[in-house]
Order: structure tokens, then sequence, then C-alpha cells
């Protein structure tokens, strides 16, 4: 079913891949599994707790941490630095595993994963936007979107990689590189190199945090776009309540705890 | 990932740092450009070997008096290498074609004002076909002027050009240590050997070198010729035991004499001529080795400088062994490209040693390529290290550096 999945995501529209997976999580819903209660839930987050060793000190990053995010839903994830919003956004991203409790995302448990898979979901499933963008110098913008579907082994990575730049509203800056292209494009660059496997969710840290307000006002209209007509998933994790505010939900953390 | 997408990138990378580039690569240009030259002088100087001892003449045998001693030296004159053995062996070894008694002296060369030391060979008329020496001019001198003790000569060419300098030796008389000789033969020429000339020369009768010129009742050596296609190593049984039959030599006593024949000689020169080539190819393969660790430094610091590159290129899906397969392939390729300059630097090292001294290097594309190959087996084995390195970073720490 995984296979089946993967294969068929490639080469279809979004909007009828976005319902194949809803309907997958459905299946997985009515056949009483317990990896997904319902078919509208993108991820379930469940008790997480994570501990990091800081010299001799332990420091109780997330506690006990539980949280649920839908399908096509945009959440921010709030807190202030040192709260753990950190931690748990390298969860969600796959780029870390809980000590313990349970991780499912997209009607799978990731948090037993290891090396490899961890990989594989976090190329499949996961869109990173960072906040200092984090595209490869010299190469083209073209090429940076491309890579993820390179890793993935992607047939006609040049042409998703195209229409992925067409959907941030960059066809005509495909072949510039990084240092060519204003802080504001350069993001958009991140967003469709997100986008353009398909993933379950896009995660982005900060991605405002070091644009101008003008362009940090059209890279969170993209997102808005990207969630309302496209119905991608996407959570923001910032510090900035006026980022939050355009989210449909906010989750506040601190102290390695859910506030709200 | 595209085995293309991977060279543009690995390319891209080495070309945005290309002074680090090719300092790291030095190392490799250097030892793949010395081991190719090393080689070809060694297999140029055995090929140079080979013709020269084949130019002695074909199935060559040489019997000498005496015997290497346990120490290796041979002292310095025997007297009991005769006549009636050159006899023995030629009619009881039926294999041996033709031989010659061989006297060798120098002597005092007079003609007109010219006056010079001249190196004699006494020889039976067999030596010339026996020796590959080839006439110019004139005649050899026959078995009966042999027989005759006749005073004639046949004269090298480089002897000819310092006595008659330029004109026409033939029918000349010249003074051999105060006797007269007439010259009746002028030598091709064949070209210095190094550690004999036999352009500068005279060749006369045995006898007469034996009785009238030296005054010796025994032979400086014996040349033989074996016919062709019998075995070296039987005739060599069998002319061993025709002279200790000779020399009264009962079977548990050494040798007097030593034998040898031309491929032992050549296998001899050959075998110093390995052992060098290989003694200056391990050398050179060093400062390959010594390359490789140059590599392993710059991939080191390469890995260090795109820690974050790592980071980015993991949170996009990169498995461990897509990162180590990028840096491993960069490696590789970077000591490919130094190994593809080396081939063109030890080429051109070739080219300025023939050109600058009289001696031609013999370049055998199986060295270069294992040179090659080498290099790039030397990028690969010390760009592991560094690519797993790189593998292993924690993703987070890797995109958290700056």
């Amino acid at each position: 079913m995984q296979d089946d999945g993967e294969n068929a995501r490639f080469g279809m529209k979004d909007h009828f891949q976005l319902r194949f997976k809803a309907w997958r999580g459905f299946c997985v819903g009515v056949t009483g599994s317990i990896e997904q209660q319902g078919a509208f839930i993108m991820l379930v987050v469940e008790e997480v707790t994570k501990r990091y060793r800081m010299g001799d000190q332990e420091i109780l990053a997330l506690n006990r941490v539980s949280l649920t995010v839908d399908r096509a839903e945009m959440v921010a994830i709030v807190g202030a630095s040192g709260s753990g919003k950190s931690t748990l956004m390298h969860i969600l991203g796959c780029l870390d595993r809980p000590d313990s409790g349970r991780y499912v995302l997209n009607g799978r448990d990731v948090s037993r994963l290891l090396g490899d898979e961890l990989a594989r979901i976090r190329n499949r499933e996961i869109g990173f936007v960072f906040q200092t963008f984090n595209l490869l110098p010299r190469m083209s913008a073209l090429e940076n979107v491309e890579l993820p579907l390179l890793y993935a082994g992607h047939p006609a990575a040049k042409i998703e990689a195209a229409k992925a730049l067409e959907q941030v509203g960059l066809a005509s800056r495909m072949y510039h590189e990084p240092n060519q292209l204003s802080g504001g494009q350069r993001q958009r660059v991140a967003i469709a190199r997100a986008l353009v496997t398909n993933p379950s969710i896009i995660l982005a840290d900060e991605p405002t945090g070091n644009l101008d307000s003008k362009s940090s006002e059209e890279i969170m209209a993209v997102f808005q776009r990207l969630n309302r007509e496209d119905g991608r998933t996407i959570i923001i994790v910032t510090h900035e309540q006026e980022i939050a505010a355009k989210c449909q939900r906010q989750i506040r953390i601190r102290d390695g705890q859910i506030l709200s | 990932m595209l085995i293309l997408t991977l060279i543009k990138v690995s390319l891209k990378s080495l070309w945005a740092n290309k002074m680090r580039s090719f300092l790291a690569t030095l190392g490799i240009i250097i030892g793949v450009g010395a081991v190719i030259a090393m080689l070809a002088l060694g297999e140029g100087a055995k090929r140079q070997i080979t013709q020269k001892v084949s130019s002695l003449g074909s199935n060559l045998m040489i019997l000498r008096p005496g015997q290497k001693g346990s120490r290796g030296v041979q002292s310095s004159t025997y007297d009991n290498l005769k006549l009636e053995d050159a006899e023995a062996i030629l009619h009881k070894v039926p294999e041996v074609l033709q031989l010659s008694p061989v006297i060798r002296g120098s002597a005092q060369v007079k003609y007109l004002n010219q006056n010079t030391r001249v190196p004699i060979t006494g020889a039976a008329v067999t030596y010339f076909s026996i020796r590959n020496f080839a006439l110019q001019h004139g005649r050899p001198f026959t078995d009966a002027e042999t027989r005759e003790q006749a005073r004639l000569a046949v004269i090298g060419s480089q002897t000819a050009d310092d006595l008659f300098k330029g004109r026409s030796p033939l029918g000349k008389v010249i003074k051999v240590n105060g006797l007269n000789f007439k010259i009746i033969g002028l030598l091709k020429v064949k070209g210095d050997e190094g550690w004999y000339n036999p352009d500068n020369q005279l060749i006369i009768p045995y006898t007469t070198a034996m009785k009238q010129l030296f005054g010796l009742d025994y032979l400086g050596g014996i040349d033989l010729q074996i016919k062709k296609g019998v075995d070296p190593e039987e005739v060599k049984k069998k002319i061993t035991a025709v002279m200790r039959h000779q020399h009264r030599i009962p079977a548990d006593m050494p040798l007097d004499f030593t034998l040898q024949s031309q491929a032992e000689v050549l296998e001899t020169l050959n075998s110093i001529t390995l052992a060098l080539t290989l003694l200056l190819g391990g050398i050179a393969s060093i400062s390959l080795l010594v390359g490789g660790i140059g590599i392993m430094n710059i991939m080191l610091v390469t890995v260090t400088e795109r820690t974050r590159e790592i980071g980015i290129r993991k949170a996009l899906g990169a498995r461990n062994r897509d990162i180590l397969r990028q840096f491993l392939f960069e490696s590789t390729l970077i000591s490919l490209i130094g190994g593809g300059i080396g081939v063109a630097l030890g080429i051109g090292i070739c080219y300025l040693i023939d050109s600058i001294f009289s001696f031609s290097t013999l370049i055998q594309p199986t060295y270069v390529a294992i040179a090659f190959s080498f290099s790039a087996a030397v990028g690969t084995f010390f760009g592991f290290y560094p690519a797993l390195r790189a593998a292993r970073q924690d993703p987070i720490e890797a995109l958290r550096y700056e």
C-alpha cells in the first residue's frame, strides 16, 4: 500500500494526489488501525519527551508533548527561544527521534525509524523551509529545486522542478544562482524546493526571520495561497505574533510544554 | 543520484576552489608523472640493452678462463685456455656451428706521423660472422693467411678515421708495436656500446697475435656460435664436459673457466635494469602515496567547510550513502584529473629526456594505464575517511553549523 501510494504520487495532478492521501488515511481509519484515528488527521504527536545533555546537566527540551495537525491545516508553533520549539520542529521534521512517545505522520509511526528510513521520510513526506533559506550556492534555482527529486530518483526532475518554480512565480529566474536573487526570491526558491516532492507537510522554521516586512508579507501570501488553493498542510515555527496571526491555529509552547 | 549530476556538482565545487584543488592534486600529478617517466626510462634502457646485446651476434656463447671467486672477484690473468681446447670443442660438440679463438690486447699503432694506442683483437676468420661484423670495404683474412701468420689487419671505422683522416685505409701499411701490417678490410660502423667500442680496434689473425705480437701460448677466450634451435643449456653442459676432460677436472672440483650464453648475459643485464626500474618506480610511487595524503587533507577541509551543505542535503532526504558517494566521487575525480595531468607531465618528461640526452625512453601504454588507475585508487582510498566523516554528520548539528 505504501509503495503504491509512492508510485501513484508522481505524475498526477496535485489535488488528485491529496485526495488520494486523504482516501488512504480514511481507509486506515475505517479498518480500525491504531495508527490513525481519522481520515482528516495529518499528524499525531503523543506524549513525546526529549532530553538533552549539556555538559553534566540534563535538559528536558520536550515534556510529554501531544498535538494533532489536520490535513490542509495551517498551524503556527509559537514560543520564545529555549522554549523547546526547535526540538519539536526537529522531531516533526524527522531530523531527530523522540526519547519516548509516538509520532504518527500520514498514517505511519515514524518515531522509531532509523537513518536511511528517516531520510526517506524527510525526502517524501516533509518539505523544509528555513530561516536562512539554505539554498546551495553555485547551483541555479532550478538545480536547487531539483535536488530532493534527484535523491528520490525521480525520472523527470527538471520538469517537476520547473513547475514548482512556476507555482511560486519564479519561472523567469530559473537559471539564476542564489546570490543573484533577493531574499524574498531566495525564500520562494526554498518554498518551491519544499513543494517539489509533493510532501505531506511543509515545515517552515522562522521563514520570514531574515526578510524585510514587504518580502515577509509576500512569503506569507505564498504560504496562504498554497494552503487555501492547493490544500497543503503547513506548519510554521515562529516567535513573531504577526506571522502566527496569519495561521488558522496557534500552538504555544513554553519550557517544553504545550500551553494551548 | 545520477552520475552526470554528481560529476557536475563535483567539478563545480573543485572549480570554485581552483588553487586549492590544484595544490591538493599536485602530489598526484608529480607522483604519476614521476612513475611514468621512471618506468619509461627503465623500459628504454632495457630496449637499448637488448638491441646492443643482439648486435653482438646471434646464438653467441663466450668461454673465458677463470671462475668468479666466492667474493665475485675474478683475478686478471689465466693461462690455461689453449688452442687444443677450442679444437676439442669444435670436434666433440656438433651443436657448435663455428668458433673463434680470441686474443685481446692493445698496441701502439703508427701511420706516418699519426700515433695512437689501439685495442687489438686476434681472431679467426669465423669471428666476423660470429660477432656480426660486416665489412664496409675490402675483405677479411683467409684461413690460409691465418695459418701463415700473415701480418694483415681489418680496421675499425673509428680507428681508420683517427689514422687516415678520411682517406681510404685499404692497402696501407701501418706499424703495430713496430711490426708492419697491411690493412685489407674496413669494418662497418657498429656504434659504441659503452663498456666496449667495436669501432675502435684492429682485428688480426689470432696466430699472428699470439706468436708475433704478444708472444702468448694461451687464449684470452673462445667465442662460439651454436646452431639455431638447439637448447643453449644442453650445449653448455656438453662444452663443460669437454672442458672438464681437457683440463682434467674431476666432477667434484670447481671449473677453471666460465661459459656464458648471450641469453644469460641479456638476462643478467635485464634483471639489473628491472631492479633499477623497480627502485625508481617505487620511489616515485611513494610520492603518489604522499599525494594521496594531500587529497585526504584537502577533503577533510572541504567536508568541514561544507558541513552546512551536508545538513541541507540530509534535510532534503539524502541518505548517508548519498553523501558518502558524493564526497568519494569528488576525491576520486580530483585524483583522476591529477592523474591525467600527471600522465601528460610524465610523457613530457620523457620527451625532454629524449631530446636532451642521447637516450630514448619507451612509454608502455600498460604502465600509463596502471599509473592512471592507481591515482584513481589513491583518491578513492584516501577520500574514504573524509567522505565517511561527511556521511556521519548529524543533520541538526550540520544545519546549525556556521
